[in-house]
Protein backbone atom coordinates (compact mmCIF):
# COMPACT_ATOMS: atom_id res chain seq x y z
CA UNK A 1 0.00 0.00 0.00
CA UNK A 2 1.20 3.55 -1.04
CA UNK A 3 3.11 5.32 2.55
CA UNK A 4 2.55 8.56 3.40
CA UNK A 5 5.42 10.15 2.62
CA UNK A 6 4.60 13.62 3.44
CA UNK A 7 6.28 13.65 6.74
CA UNK A 8 8.51 10.80 6.53
CA UNK A 9 11.16 12.46 5.16
CA UNK A 10 11.06 14.48 8.27
CA UNK A 11 13.46 13.48 11.24
CA UNK A 12 12.41 13.23 14.27
CA UNK A 13 9.25 14.28 16.28
CA UNK A 14 6.76 16.26 13.18
CA UNK A 15 3.39 17.78 13.54
CA UNK A 16 2.10 16.08 10.34
CA UNK A 17 -1.27 18.45 10.89
CA UNK A 18 -4.12 20.54 9.93
CA UNK A 19 -3.51 24.51 10.56
CA UNK A 20 -5.99 27.31 9.53
CA UNK A 21 -6.95 30.95 9.94
CA UNK A 22 -9.69 32.75 8.91
CA UNK A 23 -11.14 36.26 9.07
CA UNK A 24 -14.13 37.68 9.84
CA UNK A 25 -15.69 40.68 10.40
CA UNK A 26 -14.17 42.41 13.03
CA UNK A 27 -11.09 39.66 13.83
CA UNK A 28 -9.57 36.52 13.23
CA UNK A 29 -9.60 33.28 13.90
CA UNK A 30 -7.04 30.76 14.28
CA UNK A 31 -6.80 27.19 15.09
CA UNK A 32 -5.18 23.74 14.57
CA UNK A 33 -5.06 20.17 16.02
CA UNK A 34 -3.21 18.84 18.72
CA UNK A 35 -1.52 15.64 17.30
CA UNK A 36 2.58 15.30 17.36
CA UNK A 37 3.96 11.87 15.36
CA UNK A 38 6.69 10.95 14.23
CA UNK A 39 6.65 9.78 10.70
CA UNK A 40 3.16 8.41 11.24
CA UNK A 41 3.66 5.67 13.24
CA UNK A 42 3.58 6.70 16.84
CA UNK A 43 1.75 10.01 18.33
CA UNK A 44 4.74 11.38 20.59
CA UNK A 45 1.93 13.89 21.81
CA UNK A 46 -1.88 14.04 22.15
CA UNK A 47 -1.97 17.41 23.38
CA UNK A 48 0.57 19.82 22.28
CA UNK A 49 -0.29 23.53 21.82
CA UNK A 50 0.53 24.93 18.28
CA UNK A 51 -0.74 28.24 18.24
CA UNK A 52 1.57 30.35 19.63
CA UNK A 53 1.37 33.84 20.75
CA UNK A 54 4.19 36.04 19.41
CA UNK A 55 2.47 39.04 20.69
CA UNK A 56 -0.20 40.45 22.90
CA UNK A 57 -2.66 40.18 19.44
CA UNK A 58 -0.35 38.06 17.00
CA UNK A 59 -0.28 34.40 16.73
CA UNK A 60 1.48 31.74 14.55
CA UNK A 61 0.63 28.14 14.18
CA UNK A 62 3.04 25.70 13.50
CA UNK A 63 3.14 22.87 10.62
CA UNK A 64 6.34 20.92 9.67
CA UNK A 65 9.23 19.78 12.26
CA UNK A 66 8.43 20.46 15.39
CA UNK A 67 12.12 21.22 16.41
CA UNK A 68 12.42 23.66 13.68
CA UNK A 69 9.21 25.09 14.44
CA UNK A 70 10.04 25.96 18.14
CA UNK A 71 13.72 27.29 16.93
CA UNK A 72 12.21 29.42 14.54
CA UNK A 73 9.17 30.85 16.72
CA UNK A 74 11.85 31.21 20.01
CA UNK A 75 13.94 33.11 18.13
CA UNK A 76 10.72 35.22 16.33
CA UNK A 77 9.22 36.34 19.39
CA UNK A 78 12.57 37.56 20.62
CA UNK A 79 12.77 39.63 17.71
CA UNK A 80 8.91 41.37 17.30
CA UNK A 81 9.45 42.16 20.95
CA UNK A 82 12.60 43.93 20.66
CA UNK A 83 11.30 45.81 17.62
CA UNK A 84 7.71 46.29 19.41
CA UNK A 85 10.01 48.04 22.07
CA UNK A 86 11.85 50.42 19.78
CA UNK A 87 8.90 51.05 17.63
CA UNK A 88 6.94 52.19 21.18
CA UNK A 89 3.53 50.43 19.66
CA UNK A 90 2.43 47.28 18.88
CA UNK A 91 3.90 45.60 15.84
CA UNK A 92 1.94 45.04 12.79
CA UNK A 93 0.63 41.88 12.11
CA UNK A 94 2.43 42.29 8.73
CA UNK A 95 5.93 42.54 10.46
CA UNK A 96 5.51 39.20 12.81
CA UNK A 97 5.24 37.60 9.52
CA UNK A 98 8.09 39.52 7.29
CA UNK A 99 10.39 38.40 10.45
CA UNK A 100 9.37 34.74 10.12
CA UNK A 101 9.69 34.84 6.63
CA UNK A 102 13.23 36.41 6.77
CA UNK A 103 14.09 33.36 9.22
CA UNK A 104 12.99 30.75 6.60
CA UNK A 105 13.84 31.92 3.62
CA UNK A 106 17.74 32.68 4.80
CA UNK A 107 18.10 29.18 6.20
CA UNK A 108 16.14 27.35 3.97
CA UNK A 109 18.26 24.79 3.30
CA UNK A 110 18.37 23.77 6.77
CA UNK A 111 14.81 24.47 7.95
CA UNK A 112 11.50 22.18 7.24
CA UNK A 113 8.38 24.34 8.83
CA UNK A 114 5.72 26.35 7.65
CA UNK A 115 4.12 28.95 9.83
CA UNK A 116 0.17 30.76 9.25
CA UNK A 117 0.31 34.27 10.75
CA UNK A 118 -2.80 35.64 12.01
CA UNK A 119 -3.50 38.35 13.85
CA UNK A 120 -4.79 42.13 14.81
CA UNK A 121 -3.37 45.56 14.53
CA UNK A 122 -4.71 48.78 14.42
CA UNK A 123 -3.35 49.79 10.60
CA UNK A 124 -5.42 47.37 8.76
CA UNK A 125 -7.49 45.22 11.39
CA UNK A 126 -7.57 41.31 10.94
CA UNK A 127 -4.40 39.76 8.74
CA UNK A 128 -3.75 36.32 7.85
CA UNK A 129 -0.25 35.56 6.05
CA UNK A 130 0.96 32.65 5.52
CA UNK A 131 5.05 31.79 5.62
CA UNK A 132 5.25 28.82 3.19
CA UNK A 133 8.62 26.21 3.57
CA UNK A 134 11.16 28.15 1.29
CA UNK A 135 10.07 31.03 2.62
CA UNK A 136 7.63 32.57 0.75
CA UNK A 137 5.18 35.20 2.55
CA UNK A 138 1.36 35.85 1.04
CA UNK A 139 -1.41 37.50 2.59
CA UNK A 140 -4.80 35.59 2.46
CA UNK A 141 -8.12 36.13 4.19
CA UNK A 142 -7.89 32.74 5.01
CA UNK A 143 -5.33 29.70 4.97
CA UNK A 144 -5.13 26.08 5.53
CA UNK A 145 -1.93 24.39 5.93
CA UNK A 146 -0.42 21.15 7.02
CA UNK A 147 -0.94 17.58 6.00
CA UNK A 148 -4.56 17.64 6.69
CA UNK A 149 -4.99 20.79 4.95
CA UNK A 150 -5.04 19.05 1.41
CA UNK A 151 -8.63 17.04 2.84
CA UNK A 152 -10.40 20.18 3.10
CA UNK A 153 -9.48 22.40 0.02
CA UNK A 154 -13.01 21.38 -1.46
CA UNK A 155 -14.86 22.20 1.98
CA UNK A 156 -12.82 25.67 2.38
CA UNK A 157 -13.24 26.40 -1.25
CA UNK A 158 -16.93 26.16 -0.67
CA UNK A 159 -18.14 27.16 2.25
CA UNK A 160 -15.74 30.31 2.98
CA UNK A 161 -17.79 34.05 2.48
CA UNK A 162 -15.96 37.29 3.20
CA UNK A 163 -17.14 38.95 6.44
CA UNK A 164 -18.64 36.37 8.37
CA UNK A 165 -20.06 37.03 11.82
CA UNK A 166 -17.68 35.56 14.59
CA UNK A 167 -20.25 32.80 15.63
CA UNK A 168 -19.98 31.65 12.06
CA UNK A 169 -16.47 32.23 11.48
CA UNK A 170 -16.15 29.48 14.52
CA UNK A 171 -18.55 27.16 12.71
CA UNK A 172 -16.82 27.03 9.43
CA UNK A 173 -13.13 26.45 11.75
CA UNK A 174 -14.39 23.85 13.82
CA UNK A 175 -16.02 21.96 11.04
CA UNK A 176 -13.28 22.32 8.83
CA UNK A 177 -10.41 21.42 11.60
CA UNK A 178 -12.73 18.05 12.57
CA UNK A 179 -13.24 17.31 8.92
CA UNK A 180 -9.23 17.46 8.40
CA UNK A 181 -8.71 15.32 11.63
CA UNK A 182 -10.97 12.39 10.44
CA UNK A 183 -9.18 11.78 7.35
CA UNK A 184 -6.01 12.42 8.02
CA UNK A 185 -4.13 10.10 10.26
CA UNK A 186 -1.60 12.47 11.35
CA UNK A 187 -4.19 15.17 12.87
CA UNK A 188 -6.25 14.47 15.59
CA UNK A 189 -6.60 15.10 19.30
CA UNK A 190 -8.40 17.98 20.38
CA UNK A 191 -9.14 21.15 18.38
CA UNK A 192 -7.42 24.27 19.33
CA UNK A 193 -8.90 27.44 18.64
CA UNK A 194 -7.81 31.35 19.00
CA UNK A 195 -10.37 34.20 18.41
CA UNK A 196 -8.23 37.31 17.86
CA UNK A 197 -10.23 40.75 18.16
CA UNK A 198 -9.00 44.30 19.01
CA UNK A 199 -10.56 43.47 22.41
CA UNK A 200 -8.64 40.63 22.86
CA UNK A 201 -7.81 37.02 22.66
CA UNK A 202 -9.88 34.23 23.09
CA UNK A 203 -8.70 30.24 23.40
CA UNK A 204 -11.46 27.55 22.50
CA UNK A 205 -10.43 24.24 23.22
CA UNK A 206 -12.92 21.52 21.72
CA UNK A 207 -12.24 17.70 22.80
CA UNK A 208 -12.03 14.82 20.10
CA UNK A 209 -15.81 13.50 21.23
CA UNK A 210 -17.17 17.30 21.39
CA UNK A 211 -16.13 17.60 17.38
CA UNK A 212 -18.73 17.45 15.08
CA UNK A 213 -19.46 14.54 13.21
CA UNK A 214 -20.29 14.11 10.16
CA UNK A 215 -23.09 11.00 8.24
CA UNK A 216 -20.67 8.39 8.77
CA UNK A 217 -19.93 8.64 12.15
CA UNK B 1 23.94 7.60 -30.23
CA UNK B 2 24.54 7.67 -33.76
CA UNK B 3 27.09 10.87 -34.95
CA UNK B 4 26.12 12.48 -37.74
CA UNK B 5 29.77 13.42 -39.88
CA UNK B 6 28.22 14.46 -43.17
CA UNK B 7 28.53 18.45 -43.65
CA UNK B 8 25.38 18.21 -45.81
CA UNK B 9 22.83 16.43 -44.02
CA UNK B 10 20.03 18.05 -42.87
CA UNK B 11 18.46 19.00 -39.32
CA UNK B 12 15.87 16.55 -40.07
CA UNK B 13 18.40 13.85 -39.27
CA UNK B 14 18.27 13.69 -35.67
CA UNK B 15 18.41 10.65 -32.70
CA UNK B 16 15.47 10.35 -30.92
CA UNK B 17 17.41 10.26 -26.97
CA UNK B 18 18.16 13.89 -27.97
CA UNK B 19 14.68 15.05 -29.29
CA UNK B 20 11.45 13.76 -28.26
CA UNK B 21 9.81 16.53 -25.88
CA UNK B 22 9.37 15.43 -22.51
CA UNK B 23 6.03 14.84 -22.62
CA UNK B 24 6.15 12.16 -24.99
CA UNK B 25 8.62 10.16 -22.71
CA UNK B 26 5.86 10.09 -20.20
CA UNK B 27 3.25 7.68 -19.57
CA UNK B 28 -0.32 8.24 -20.29
CA UNK B 29 -2.26 8.48 -17.14
CA UNK B 30 -5.83 9.80 -15.94
CA UNK B 31 -4.22 11.61 -13.26
CA UNK B 32 -8.09 12.78 -12.23
CA UNK B 33 -11.36 12.93 -9.87
CA UNK B 34 -14.02 10.16 -9.91
CA UNK B 35 -16.89 9.92 -7.75
CA UNK B 36 -20.09 8.04 -7.45
CA UNK B 37 -23.00 8.48 -4.75
CA UNK B 38 -25.86 5.49 -4.12
CA UNK B 39 -29.74 7.00 -4.18
CA UNK B 40 -32.90 4.74 -3.70
CA UNK B 41 -33.45 4.22 -6.96
CA UNK B 42 -30.01 4.21 -8.88
CA UNK B 43 -26.63 5.68 -8.72
CA UNK B 44 -25.21 8.60 -9.82
CA UNK B 45 -21.72 8.53 -11.35
CA UNK B 46 -19.01 11.63 -12.22
CA UNK B 47 -15.87 12.52 -13.87
CA UNK B 48 -13.47 15.49 -15.23
CA UNK B 49 -12.34 14.77 -18.55
CA UNK B 50 -8.15 15.57 -18.66
CA UNK B 51 -5.97 13.19 -19.80
CA UNK B 52 -2.15 14.11 -19.43
CA UNK B 53 1.19 12.57 -20.20
CA UNK B 54 3.20 14.58 -17.99
CA UNK B 55 2.46 18.27 -18.35
CA UNK B 56 0.84 18.22 -21.38
CA UNK B 57 -2.66 17.55 -21.33
CA UNK B 58 -3.28 14.43 -24.16
CA UNK B 59 -6.75 14.59 -24.06
CA UNK B 60 -8.78 17.57 -22.76
CA UNK B 61 -13.07 15.97 -23.60
CA UNK B 62 -11.81 12.25 -22.23
CA UNK B 63 -14.50 10.02 -21.06
CA UNK B 64 -13.70 8.21 -18.04
CA UNK B 65 -17.29 6.70 -17.65
CA UNK B 66 -16.86 3.54 -19.26
CA UNK B 67 -20.26 1.22 -19.74
CA UNK B 68 -19.27 -2.65 -18.21
CA UNK B 69 -23.26 -3.54 -19.11
CA UNK B 70 -26.57 -1.79 -19.60
CA UNK B 71 -27.11 -1.02 -16.05
CA UNK B 72 -23.44 -0.84 -15.31
CA UNK B 73 -20.81 1.62 -14.83
CA UNK B 74 -17.33 1.96 -14.43
CA UNK B 75 -14.79 5.47 -13.71
CA UNK B 76 -11.25 4.92 -14.25
CA UNK B 77 -8.39 6.66 -12.68
CA UNK B 78 -4.79 6.14 -12.74
CA UNK B 79 -3.07 4.56 -16.12
CA UNK B 80 -5.26 5.16 -18.87
CA UNK B 81 -4.11 2.45 -20.73
CA UNK B 82 -4.02 -0.59 -17.41
CA UNK B 83 -7.63 1.03 -17.11
CA UNK B 84 -9.22 0.67 -20.35
CA UNK B 85 -7.66 -3.06 -20.71
CA UNK B 86 -8.79 -4.01 -18.06
CA UNK B 87 -12.57 -2.54 -18.69
CA UNK B 88 -12.68 -4.08 -21.99
CA UNK B 89 -11.39 -7.67 -20.59
CA UNK B 90 -14.16 -7.12 -17.61
CA UNK B 91 -16.60 -5.95 -20.23
CA UNK B 92 -16.00 -9.36 -22.28
CA UNK B 93 -16.32 -11.72 -18.69
CA UNK B 94 -19.49 -10.35 -17.63
CA UNK B 95 -21.32 -9.69 -21.40
CA UNK B 96 -20.21 -13.81 -21.86
CA UNK B 97 -21.87 -14.63 -17.75
CA UNK B 98 -24.73 -12.50 -18.20
CA UNK B 99 -25.21 -14.45 -21.71
CA UNK B 100 -24.95 -17.77 -19.20
CA UNK B 101 -27.28 -16.50 -16.62
CA UNK B 102 -29.73 -15.27 -18.78
CA UNK B 103 -30.67 -12.65 -16.93
CA UNK B 104 -28.70 -8.90 -16.02
CA UNK B 105 -25.88 -9.09 -14.59
CA UNK B 106 -25.25 -8.13 -10.41
CA UNK B 107 -23.25 -4.77 -9.78
CA UNK B 108 -21.57 -6.86 -7.12
CA UNK B 109 -20.61 -9.66 -9.98
CA UNK B 110 -18.97 -6.94 -12.09
CA UNK B 111 -17.17 -5.23 -9.41
CA UNK B 112 -15.66 -8.39 -8.08
CA UNK B 113 -14.62 -9.07 -11.67
CA UNK B 114 -12.36 -6.05 -11.48
CA UNK B 115 -11.12 -7.04 -8.05
CA UNK B 116 -10.21 -10.24 -8.81
CA UNK B 117 -7.96 -8.81 -11.97
CA UNK B 118 -6.95 -5.26 -9.94
CA UNK B 119 -5.89 -7.85 -7.17
CA UNK B 120 -4.08 -10.49 -9.38
CA UNK B 121 -2.04 -8.28 -11.32
CA UNK B 122 -1.97 -5.54 -8.60
CA UNK B 123 2.19 -5.39 -9.04
CA UNK B 124 2.06 -4.59 -12.72
CA UNK B 125 -1.03 -2.37 -12.50
CA UNK B 126 -2.15 1.10 -11.87
CA UNK B 127 -5.34 1.31 -11.62
CA UNK B 128 -7.89 2.78 -9.37
CA UNK B 129 -11.51 1.77 -10.27
CA UNK B 130 -15.13 2.69 -8.97
CA UNK B 131 -18.07 0.18 -10.24
CA UNK B 132 -21.44 1.72 -10.26
CA UNK B 133 -25.05 0.63 -11.28
CA UNK B 134 -28.05 -0.27 -10.50
CA UNK B 135 -30.05 -3.79 -10.80
CA UNK B 136 -32.95 -5.46 -9.49
CA UNK B 137 -31.79 -7.48 -6.42
CA UNK B 138 -29.94 -4.52 -4.33
CA UNK B 139 -30.98 -1.71 -6.31
CA UNK B 140 -28.32 0.96 -6.49
CA UNK B 141 -24.73 0.06 -5.62
CA UNK B 142 -21.05 2.10 -5.65
CA UNK B 143 -18.00 -0.28 -5.18
CA UNK B 144 -14.51 0.81 -4.54
CA UNK B 145 -11.65 -0.99 -5.97
CA UNK B 146 -8.75 1.34 -5.20
CA UNK B 147 -5.19 0.28 -6.29
CA UNK B 148 -3.89 -2.89 -4.82
CA UNK B 149 -6.85 -4.68 -5.44
CA UNK B 150 -9.03 -4.27 -2.04
CA UNK B 151 -12.60 -4.07 -2.80
CA UNK B 152 -15.42 -2.21 -0.58
CA UNK B 153 -19.10 -0.96 -0.98
CA UNK B 154 -19.75 3.04 0.01
CA UNK B 155 -22.41 5.05 -0.13
CA UNK B 156 -20.54 7.19 -1.77
CA UNK B 157 -17.08 7.47 -3.09
CA UNK B 158 -14.44 9.49 -4.55
CA UNK B 159 -11.26 8.81 -6.21
CA UNK B 160 -8.08 9.58 -8.11
CA UNK B 161 -5.49 12.58 -7.32
CA UNK B 162 -8.62 14.99 -7.40
CA UNK B 163 -10.05 13.41 -4.34
CA UNK B 164 -7.57 14.25 -1.72
CA UNK B 165 -9.44 17.88 -1.68
CA UNK B 166 -12.65 17.12 -1.65
CA UNK B 167 -12.78 14.57 1.41
CA UNK B 168 -13.78 17.09 3.79
CA UNK B 169 -16.71 18.86 1.02
CA UNK B 170 -17.85 15.05 0.84
CA UNK B 171 -17.91 13.92 4.37
CA UNK B 172 -19.96 17.05 5.15
CA UNK B 173 -22.38 17.62 2.37
CA UNK B 174 -23.06 14.03 1.66
CA UNK B 175 -26.44 12.88 3.35
CA UNK B 176 -28.17 9.64 3.00
CA UNK B 177 -31.34 9.80 1.22
CA UNK B 178 -30.91 12.46 -1.42
CA UNK B 179 -32.90 12.25 -4.55
CA UNK B 180 -31.19 12.01 -7.82
CA UNK B 181 -31.42 15.86 -8.75
CA UNK B 182 -30.20 16.31 -5.48
CA UNK B 183 -27.13 13.91 -6.06
CA UNK B 184 -26.44 15.39 -9.37
CA UNK B 185 -25.64 18.66 -7.99
CA UNK B 186 -23.50 17.10 -5.12
CA UNK B 187 -21.52 15.29 -8.11
CA UNK B 188 -21.01 18.66 -9.76
CA UNK B 189 -19.76 21.01 -6.86
CA UNK B 190 -17.78 18.34 -5.88
CA UNK B 191 -15.90 17.89 -9.30
CA UNK B 192 -15.57 21.72 -9.87
CA UNK B 193 -14.00 22.14 -6.59
CA UNK B 194 -11.64 19.60 -7.25
CA UNK B 195 -10.82 20.26 -10.92
CA UNK B 196 -10.11 24.18 -9.52
CA UNK B 197 -7.51 22.57 -6.41
CA UNK B 198 -6.02 19.38 -8.83
CA UNK B 199 -3.56 20.63 -11.84
CA UNK B 200 -4.03 16.94 -13.49
CA UNK B 201 -7.73 17.62 -13.22
CA UNK B 202 -10.06 19.54 -15.68
CA UNK B 203 -11.96 20.23 -18.65
CA UNK B 204 -15.78 19.64 -18.66
CA UNK B 205 -17.77 17.48 -16.09
CA UNK B 206 -19.16 14.44 -16.99
CA UNK B 207 -22.04 12.77 -14.96
CA UNK B 208 -24.43 9.88 -15.46
CA UNK B 209 -27.49 8.94 -13.86
CA UNK B 210 -28.15 5.24 -13.80
CA UNK B 211 -31.23 3.43 -13.05
CA UNK B 212 -34.15 0.93 -13.46
CA UNK B 213 -35.42 3.32 -16.68
CA UNK B 214 -32.05 3.37 -17.90
CA UNK B 215 -29.32 5.82 -18.46
CA UNK B 216 -28.73 9.64 -18.66
CA UNK B 217 -25.94 11.36 -19.22
CA UNK B 218 -24.77 15.22 -18.89
CA UNK B 219 -22.23 17.29 -19.43
CA UNK B 220 -21.23 20.68 -17.70
CA UNK B 221 -18.93 22.64 -19.68
CA UNK B 222 -16.56 24.77 -18.31
CA UNK B 223 -18.07 28.19 -18.31
CA UNK B 224 -20.99 26.40 -16.67
CA UNK B 225 -19.08 24.55 -13.76
CA UNK B 226 -20.04 26.29 -10.20
CA UNK B 227 -17.45 28.69 -9.32
CA UNK B 228 -16.07 29.11 -5.61
CA UNK B 229 -13.39 31.75 -6.01
CA UNK B 230 -12.84 33.89 -3.09
CA UNK B 231 -10.48 36.34 -5.07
Amino acid sequence: MERNLIDSQIKGVSTGTTILAVTFNGGVIIGSDSRASIGGYYVSSKTINKLIQVHDRIFCCIAGSLADAQAVTKAAKFQISFHSIQMESPPLVKAAASVLKELCYNNKEELQAGFITAGWDRKKGPQVYTVALGGMLLSQPFTIGGSGSTYIYGYADAKYKPDMSKEECLQFATNALALAMGRDNVSGGVAHLVVITEEGVEHIVIPGDKLPKFHDE
Amino acid sequence: MAAYMSAGRSENAFSTHDFVPEWAQEEVSTGTTIMAVEFDGGVVIGADSRTTTGAYIANRVTDKLTPIHDHIFCCRSGSAADTQAVADAVTYQLGFHSIELDEPPLVQTAANLFQQMCYRYREELMAGIIVAGWDKRRGGQVYTVPMGGMIVRQPVSVGGSGSSYIYGFMDSNYKPGMTKEECLHFCTQALALAMERDGSSGGVARLAAITEEGLERRVVLGHQLPKFSNT
